[in-house]
């Protein structure tokens, strides 16, 4: 065990300032420019999970041609063992709202909406009350940028952007082709910002501390701070933020058991990392992606057991629009059920992990793509649980 | 390339399969490889509908992209590298396919789709077989509703491509079917899974003309025809639909617009069918009344000044129009005309008329149609289309259960001598046999309404009302000035009678909604539910798109011109049956077995 | 067909407008409402809205939480996604089944209560977890998990 411990940062939880959505208000004084030459230089990426440069997104959505846009703050936290949005819009909801204003400047956003899922319901009386008290502040700032609220109904596809738009317009959540992306047609077919709730966040603290500082933090290829939602197998669950770019084997060192044989990094759609690969593996984007989910599972876990639970979850979760994804996931839990029951030889799991792949290649949407990521990492490292 | 707007249209230039090739920006990466007469497999797409991109089967490798895009959802790009058949898509598309009929019955010889079924067709060209994965058919608890007279959905064939929901919604504005559930669940459905009956559904057919598999089919009654047809007891007459003729050929190995009228007749009287006449016999009867009808309305309201009289008035002759309408605008059902369907005229003549000129007993007459119309099947079983005091017409066939009934006994289609209806109710003209296309009754109607109130030919170049020959996906306003009239039709004089032209049931319920809301005023409607007319019935052979429903169209338009009569009122039949039968248009016989009601039925 | 004895589509029409748009925050009122949306309910908005009743009813059906069957006043829904599955989610609705005397996907026949599992619920660090309508409750042990439902009970 090292004797260091993973450095603690305070930026997204950190105090409010002092005044009252100060830094949203100094920051609408600069340019639009200056605003984004700031968010290109601190090199922010997205932090839903794909991890796309938060200012090529805002550059390309105010380009876009049309007088109306929008700003949507995706708050629809679905991903299995990921809570860190509820945590930050019950401590920090400030934070949120200013970062979406200043998206609203800069693209030239007069609405915003908050995409809350279902779950979080019960957030809404204090969020909304934050939200008068913003909208009240904005008026006296001079500030024309509208935020609402619109609440999901359990589906966690919605968490897709274009599923979420559709959603947002009545639909089901099904999820669009793109080309088009929202940065031309997203909401309401309007050039749309859709942004993770910690994203906005970070754009805020960008504002207020400047890009350098920001940068100081994490790596090249992943710069500042990452809201980790650690659950599984460990004494000290819960909400961290670290530095990204950490090395695997220090955060198991840190919040392990002292047992654990695996982390799922990334949640259900993330990537099984097994034990004897913790130490080469960098937490970012250079390495292993997530969007804050680590769970850790000891060695009393049977990895299939995982596996089935999260293939259960995908079935289920799925639009079911296309081929790949509707009838891939149930093939492959039916699968891994059969090699289990030996009604398929062991040799079956290859024909799944080939077909896992074809998922991967031709799904419509990030779901069903993914499902490939679990599934081809738990049954490569960990064979011999799904067989026997 | 110019678009209408008289702008460029960038080029964009992309490689597939190691051909270059240059397109519209715009296109899509399967548009571009057609125009190469590449042949990418397709399953959800199809050309009359938008782009959904969710069965996949059409995926293709793009160079230096990690995923392989459905090309009928992506768009082209400058310098974009395509493999249609690598590795990779051979790979993946193989196993889109084995996923599909993993969920799907795969009965196929139980399958009224057999041999005609796309997904069949993927399947023998993949060489599937070799049960890749596992079955999820018995997993499922799939429902059959078999409960419609004219169509059958069966989801254990759905394939879930949405071709249906998408027709439904964008074709025909009801939306009837949609999609319920998400996941392992997700299904099409109608509204808390009711059996179609029970909704909204028109029983148009167009889903069942772009269903890829047996998913939605019509109800076939092919063994009770021919049950019929072997019953030495009777006397089995049939009618066949203008539209038909001009299809038909379709499903027996002709290309599309070729006009088997003598054929069909030829293997009509083969399948043994005591009598083989024309529905274009009662189109003609149709327009006879239901232009009296119209100028009767507009005697009323224009001189007389009756405030009750329904104006516009309406055609009646699209049964799936009928039902649109009494589920969509009942209050406007006194807009319709009153005249029953060619098929229903015909239908109570051939068990009254025929029947007493043939002295034949009514009870031992089967009268039988063929329509390019799946809706055809449950408007002859109304239970208000029984004014023979029999049904009056006992069995609907389409168009493609003709074609399965010459293939089942053994003719050679092509071979075929041309031969003649047979007379009494036989007869037809031009007028008729544009019925089967949209502005056709119309026009039809406008060749004789003209003639009667100013008894001189209606002043076109060959008798052609080109104006208001509708055009698919298009509302098409017209207006004729009436001009030195009769003296009993003085009121009319300098008259513009306005007329409209919808085909396709979302084009229908725009044009009543803009007469609901008093935007438009129009004197006579005209309506038919299909895109492109009766042409593009849900009767009517598969596959369809506007290729070959323009074709369809060109083989009517030529029929007409080939007619030696082009005129409703000129038909001698028609005159005969006056004389002899009915006495005058409108006449009590006429109210009595040519004139309906009509239902008001829920939306929702 | 009957029109509903209380005009709550009405008002909720009024509340969120007649654009498809409005048709989640609707359907989300019909739930808080009454727990579950009949086919009155959706034809009636279908109606409103201008939609297919076909449309409404795939919507619905496609979120988890708009719920199509009747349910109870009271809706339980257990995590059932891994880490709470993992720390004794079967325990936990085992404890409530015993409680309430039905099982999973049931409701009581006082109608006051349903028992659901569903998808991750967001408390993955303080599993096992459930929803009880909308408020949650984690950190679940069969002791609490009697407690809490005793309250309810009394309710």
């Amino acid at each position: 065990m090292s004797d260091t411990k993973l450095k603690r940062v305070d930026l997204i939880f950190g105090e409010y300032s002092n005044v009252k959505y100060k830094v949203l208000e100094d920051t609408l004084k600069r340019s639009t420019d200056e605003i984004l030459e700031d968010l290109l230089e601190s090199g922010l990426r997205g932090r839903g999970g794909a991890g796309f440069p938060t200012a090529m997104k805002w550059k390309y959505t105010a380009q876009a041609p049309g007088e109306e846009k929008y700003v949507v703050c995706n708050a629809d936290e679905g991903e299995p063992g990921t809570f860190k949005d509820r945590e930050i819009l019950t401590r920090v909801p400030r934070k949120v709202f200013s970062g979406m204003a200043i998206c609203g400047k800069v693209i030239g956003a007069k609405r915003g909406y908050i995409y809350l899922r279902g779950e979080y319901k019960f957030l809404l009386p204090d969020l909304n009350k934050e939200l008068t008290d913003y909208h009240e502040h904005a008026k006296t700032i001079g500030l024309d940028f509208l935020i609402e609220i619109k609440l999901g109904s359990g589906a966690y596809i919605c968490g897709e952007e274009s599923a979420l738009f559709e959603s947002m317009e009545g639909n089901r959540g099904e999820p669009r082709n793109k080309p088009p992306y929202p940065t031309t047609y997203g909401y309401l077919g309007k050039p749309t910002v859709i942004n993770n709730v910690e994203t906005f966040v970070n754009v805020l603290m960008i504002m207020r501390l400047g890009p350098i500082q920001f940068k100081m933090l994490g790596t090249t290829d992943s710069r500042g701070s990452k809201v980790f939602s650690v659950s599984g197998d460990t004494p000290i669950p819960g909400i961290y933020e670290l530095e990204l770019g950490m090395p695997l084997d220090r955060f198991v060192d840190e919040f392990g058991d002292g047992d654990a044989k695996a982390v799922q990094v990334g949640g259900a759609s993330g990537f099984c990392v097994p034990r004897k690969k913790f130490k080469d593996t960098v937490i970012g984007f250079e390495g292993v992606p997530t969007g804050g989910s680590m769970m850790l599972f000891n060695s009393s876990r049977s990895m299939f057991n995982v596996l089935h639970n999260y293939l259960e979850f995908f079935e289920e979760e799925s639009c079911g629009q296309c081929t790949p994804c509707r009838v891939g996931c149930q093939q492959l839990r039916k699968g891994i059920e059969a090699v289990k029951k030996g009604d398929k030889k062991s040799l079956y799991l290859d024909q799944l992990l080939k077909l896992s792949e074809s998922m991967r290649l031709t799904a419509k949407c990030g779901l069903g793509q993914s499902v490939a990521n679990s599934f081809s990492s738990i049954v490569y490292n960990f064979k011999e649980e799904m067989i026997y | 390339m110019k678009n209408t707007k008289n702008e460029t249209i960038k080029q964009i230039s992309l490689t597939i399969d190691g051909i270059q090739v240059s397109v519209d920006e715009g296109k899509t990466i399967l548009e571009a490889a057609r125009q190469l007469n590449i042949h990418i497999p397709t399953l959800c797409f199809h050309e009359d509908l938008c782009v959904a991109g969710n069965c996949r089967v059409c995926i293709v490798e793009q160079e230096k992209v990690k995923s392989l895009p459905a090309s009928c959802a992506m768009p082209v790009s400058e310098g974009m590298v395509i493999h249609t058949n690598s590795m990779k898509v051979r790979l993946a598309r193989k196993h889109i396919v084995e996923l599909l009929l993993s969920e799907h019955n795969a009965d196929c010889t139980k399958c009224y789709k057999n041999g005609i079924c796309e997904l069949q067709g993927l399947a023998s060209q993949m060489l599937t077989g070799d049960h890749m994965f596992l079955d999820l058919v018995p997993e499922h608890k799939y429902s059959i509703d078999m409960f419609n007279t004219a169509i059958i959905k069966d989801d254990s064939r759905c394939i879930r491509c949405q071709r249906c929901v998408r027709t439904c919604e964008e074709l025909q504005g009801v939306s009837a079917l949609g999609v319920a559930y998400r996941g392992n669940y997700m299904k099409i459905s109608t509204f808390f899974e009711h059996p179609l009956f029970e909704v909204v559904c028109t029983n148009c057919g167009q889903c069942v003309n772009r269903c890829p598999t047996g998913a939605l089919i019509e109800r076939n009654y092919i063994d009770q025809v021919w049950d019929a047809i072997y019953d030495p007891t009777k006397h089995v007459v049939v009618q066949t639909a203008p539209a038909v003729r001009i299809a038909l050929g379709e499903s027996l190995g002709l290309p599309p617009g070729k006009i088997v009228t003598g054929k069909m007749v030829a293997a009509l009287k083969r399948l043994g069918f005591s009598a083989v006449l024309d529905t274009d016999f009662t189109a003609d009867l149709t327009i006879i009344e239901e232009g009296n009808e119209l100028l009767t309305r507009l005697k009323k309201a224009l001189l007389d000044k009756d405030p009750n009289v329904c104006l516009p008035m309406a055609t009646s002759c699209s049964p799936g129009w009928i039902k649109f309408i009494e589920h969509t605008f009942p209050e406007f059902l006194g807009n319709l005309s009153t005249c029953k369907s060619p098929q229903q005229m015909f239908g109570a003549l051939v068990k009254t008329y025929y029947c007493q000129k043939r002295k034949l007993d009514a009870k031992n007459v089967v009268s039988v149609s063929i329509m390019p119309c799946t809706a055809k099947k449950f408007e002859a079983n109304r239970p208000e289309m029984r004014s023979s005091g029999y049904k009056d017409v006992d069995y609907v066939l389409t168009t493609r259960e003709l074609a399965i009934m010459i293939k089942q006994a053994g003719l050679d289609f092509e071979s075929l001598p041309d031969e003649h209806f047979d007379s009494l109710m036989g007869a037809s003209t031009g007028a008729a046999v544009i019925f089967g296309t949209t502005g056709g009754v119309m026009e039809a109607a406008l060749r004789t309404v003209y003639e009667v109130v100013t008894g001189r030919e209606i002043p076109f170049e060959g008798l052609n009302i080109t104006a208001v020959r509708g055009t698919e996906g298009e509302v098409r306003e017209a207006s004729l000035k009436i001009e030195k009239t009769k003296p009993e039709w003085k009121f009319l004089d300098g008259v513009e009678l306005k007329c409209v032209v919808a085909n396709g049931l979302a084009h229908a319920k725009k044009v009543m909604q803009d007469v609901k809301e008093g935007k438009a005023h129009y004197h006579f409607i005209e309506i038919m539910a299909c895109p492109g007319g009766c042409l593009g019935g849900g009767g009517q052979p598969i596959p369809t798109n506007k290729d070959i429903r323009t074709k369809r169209k060109q083989a009517i338009y030529e029929e007409d011109m080939g007619m030696s009569i082009r005129k409703s009122h000129e038909n001698p039949e028609v005159q005969l049956i006056y004389k002899e039968f009915l006495g005058h248009p409108l006449g009590h016989k006429s109210h009595e077995l040519l004139h309906t009601h009509y239902t008001p039925r829920k939306r929702y | 067909m009957a029109t509903n004895n209380n005009n709550y589509i009405g008002e909720l029409v009024e509340q969120y407008g007649r654009t498809r748009s409005s048709l989640m925050p609707i359907l989300q009122g019909v739930i808080e409402k009454k727990n579950f949306i009949s086919d009155m309910d959706m034809t009636e908005i279908a109606k409103e809205l201008d939609l297919s009743a076909a449309q409404v009813y795939g919507t619905a059906t496609f979120y988890a939480f708009l719920e199509t069957q009747p349910r109870g006043q009271y809706v339980i829904r257990v995590c059932k996604t891994i880490t709470c599955d993992m720390h004794g989610k079967k325990t936990i609705v085992q404890t409530i089944e015993d409680m309430l005397k039905i099982k999973a996907g049931e409701t009581t026949p006082n109608k006051k209560f349903t028992l659901l599992e569903t998808n991750c619920l967001g408390w993955c660090h303080e599993g096992p977890a459930m929803l009880i309508n909308e408020k949650p409750y984690s950190g679940l042990t069969p002791e609490k998990v009697h407690d809490i439902l005793s309250e309810y009970m009394h309710k």
